[in-house]
């Protein structure tokens, strides 16, 4: 085969570098979710709130503080501990007519709820032949890193990028923060915002007049030319971390960030893998199984033949994400890691 | 409490048409038209037929795998039901469901969920939404017994009392969960008593006499739609027939059943309209000839139907136009 390298796809276009030049506001990710919900609350009656704590207490990470008092009770409404209830109730709601923003305090606890946004919201449509659509939107926290141990602190989101039916999009950025709401309640089918717990107290800036984004492009946070790091949600930081690291070490990697993991954007990812011909995809979750498996297969079966180097992954460690703070640190990506991995991908050599 | 003739024998027509369909979905099942599960109602015809006529057009029903009768009685087209049995396109869903997931959005039916307890919640949104949008309506919601051990039960019974929505919960208590007696599954078999737990007004009626189910569900239909919030109903009942076509019904005593059948609602009601005058040989066999037709134009219906476009499989995944569509559907290259 002498394929290789041809420019089969574009690389990722200039335009795809998020704009942040035009800055109007600088706040923290919990914030812009925030204002994001508040927006969407003034702009439209149908949409509401529900969860665990997310009226009286502001919510469990304070994201919701604030707007009980300004929308009340039947807008911000506390729920009883049932998730699977609750969120069966976003889907009913959304049957009638409403448009519910649905906080699950954890990943972990959305298991309780996992009937529910799989047999029903998820396959709804399909199974009424197009009858129902359900406009719901989900959020939750995901991941670790604050010590919150092995019922808090895992990352399922590649999980639920398994199942057809369902949006899975996970912000990594404040303006992402602030612009995905909207979108995905204006989308018709359930979608699933995964809010990294490492995120919230982050701040950035949110470009003027907090413009919508969509959720199927992935961005390519920073441009390069030896390899490729796709990422998402929490490790984001963590691989930008790394390709100033590497940029020290006369390495120029490229950053994709993917936004949405269901659907994934093929098309910039390949446009990277071909500019760049190695990769590393950092995941948060456990290797076996995961999103970082579904992109590697992927760029197998669409660009194998632009690859200088194996696909290498760095993902967390296959065990609960236990407690002590140096062991949950082991077990979770580093940017270490991602450096000695696209070393070795570059190199030949951690 | 007697209503006007014409409204008996509207119950008596509405209970043949179920019952009748059910009996050609069996004989089309063996002959291997219908396939996958068919759990058939026959024997408990009088609980959904008496519930859904206390109810508005506007008002929803969200119901079980069990739910072709609710689906006919809510006024879902029978060519339509037997269509989707068939798996064909011109079903109500569109073949995609089958028999344990029928919907209608004009008939504001909402399944057909074969998740035991799943519809549970998903009556208290559609309620939730009624109460925040400020319409008068009501959503039936059917489970059977079994649905109250499973945990969406508590949760949605809880959460209905604590909003305080416009949701009648009817408990279809058949007395087996698939084929586990009540008593084996339940540590409080007084399903009335556990519901009424969430101080909710929670009765029980014989769920054999269709004028007995009829009048409660008015009365508690009355009070949700005047404001009193959710109610629960317990409707005492007996499937005649096996839980689904691969049920060799080692649960259950051959007495039992003969004995329950000796409440066969159906007939129990046409003796009791022939006794009180308002119904004779020929009338009764009209209604038989009736639902007759009814059948056999929706199984010719089902049979000239067309089976879907395979190339349309991934269809409805997503809404037409979204952009999680795939490509092909999408029209892009």
């Amino acid at each position: 085969m002498t394929a290789k390298k041809s420019p089969k796809r574009k690389p990722a276009s200039r335009s795809r570098v998020a704009d942040t030049t035009a800055a109007a506001a600088t706040m923290t990710y919990r914030e812009a979710i925030r204002e994001a919900m508040r927006d969407a609350m003034k702009a439209d009656d149908r949409v509401f709130l529900m969860g665990e704590d997310v009226g009286a207490y502001g919510g469990c990470f304070g994201v919701s503080m604030g707007l009980f008092e300004e929308f009340g009770p039947e807008r911000i409404r506390d729920t009883p501990l049932s998730e699977s209830a609750f969120v069966g109730a976003g889907i009913g709601a959304a049957l009638g007519g409403m448009l519910p923003i649905v906080e699950i305090m954890t990943v972990n606890f959305s298991l309780l709820a996992l009937d529910q946004i799989v047999n029903t919201a998820a396959a709804m449509l399909h199974m009424s032949g197009g009858q129902f659509s359900v406009p719901l939107v989900i959020r939750m926290t995901t991941g670790a890193g604050r010590q919150l141990a092995a019922q808090h602190s895992h990352s399922f989101e590649g999980w639920y990028a398994h199942i057809p039916g369902i949006r899975v999009v996970a912000p990594a950025t404040v303006a992402d923060a602030r612009g995905m709401l909207a979108t995905a309640l204006a989308d018709p089918d359930p979608v699933l915002m995964f809010e990294h717990g490492g995120l919230y107290n982050s701040s950035g800036d949110v470009p003027a007049g907090a413009p919508p984004v969509d959720l199927y492009s992935a961005a390519v946070r920073r441009e390069g030319t030896d390899i490729c790091l796709i990422t998402y949600g929490g490790t984001l930081p963590t691989t930008l971390a790394a390709a100033d690291l590497l940029a020290a070490d006369g390495i120029s990697a490229e950053v994709v960030d993917l936004r949405s993991l269901r659907p994934l954007d093929d098309e910039t990812i390949m446009g990277s893998v071909t500019k760049t011909h190695r990769v590393v995809i950092v995941d948060e979750g456990w290797r076996s199984g995961s999103i970082s498996a579904e992109i590697s297969a992927r760029i197998m079966e669409q660009a194998f033949f632009e690859l200088d180097a194996p696909v290498a992954r760095v993902c967390s460690e296959e065990v609960p994400i236990p407690y002590a703070r140096h062991l949950e640190a082991e077990a979770i990506p580093r940017t270490d890691d991602v450096v000695a991995a696209a070393r070795t991908a570059v190199r030949g050599t951690g | 409490m007697n209503s006007p003739v014409s409204d008996r024998i509207e119950l008596l027509r509405r209970m043949l048409l179920v019952r009748r369909f059910e009996e050609r979905c069996v004989e089309l099942y063996t002959e291997t038209k219908i396939r996958g599960f068919l759990h058939v109602y026959i024997g408990e015809e009088a609980v959904a037929t008496g519930v859904i006529s206390a109810l508005d057009e506007s008002d929803a029903v969200v119901a079980t795998y069990r739910e072709h009768g609710h689906a006919l009685l809510r006024g879902v087209s029978a060519r339509s039901v037997m269509a989707e049995m068939y798996g064909r396109v011109t079903g109500c869903s569109r073949g995609r469901g089958g028999s344990m997931h029928l919907f209608d959005a004009t008939a504001r039916f909402y399944g057909g969920n074969a998740i035991v307890g799943g519809g549970l919640p998903l009556a208290v949104g559609l309620a939730l939404a009624d109460k925040l949008q400020g319409r008068n309506r009501v959503t039936v919601c059917f489970f059977g017994e079994g649905a109250m051990a499973e945990g969406e039960f508590h949760e949605s019974v809880n959460l209905a009392a604590v909003w305080q929505l416009p949701v009648l919960f009817v408990c279809e208590n058949n007395l087996y969960a698939m084929g586990t007696a009540l008593r084996r599954s339940e540590s409080e078999t007084n399903l009335a008593l556990k519901a009424s737990a969430y101080e909710i007004p929670a009765w029980s009626v014989d769920g054999m006499d269709v004028e007995a189910v009829a009048g409660t569900a008015e009365r508690a239909v009355a009070a949700i739609r005047s404001g009193a919030g959710p109610h629960f109903l317990e409707a005492r009942t007996y499937r005649f027939r096996a839980h689904s076509m691969f049920d060799p019904e080692r649960y259950r005593e051959k007495a039992e059943v003969a004995q329950w059948k000796q409440h066969d609602p159906i007939d129990a009601f046409v003796g009791k309209l022939r006794d009180e005058g308002g119904l004779d040989d020929g009338r009764l066999a009209e209604l038989e000839n009736q639902a007759a037709d009814v059948i056999a134009d929706a199984v010719a219906f089902a049979e000239d139907s067309e089976d879907e476009d395979s190339a349309d499989l991934l269809r409805f995944v997503h809404s037409p136009g979204s952009t999680a569509e795939p490509a092909s559907l999408r029209g892009a290259p």
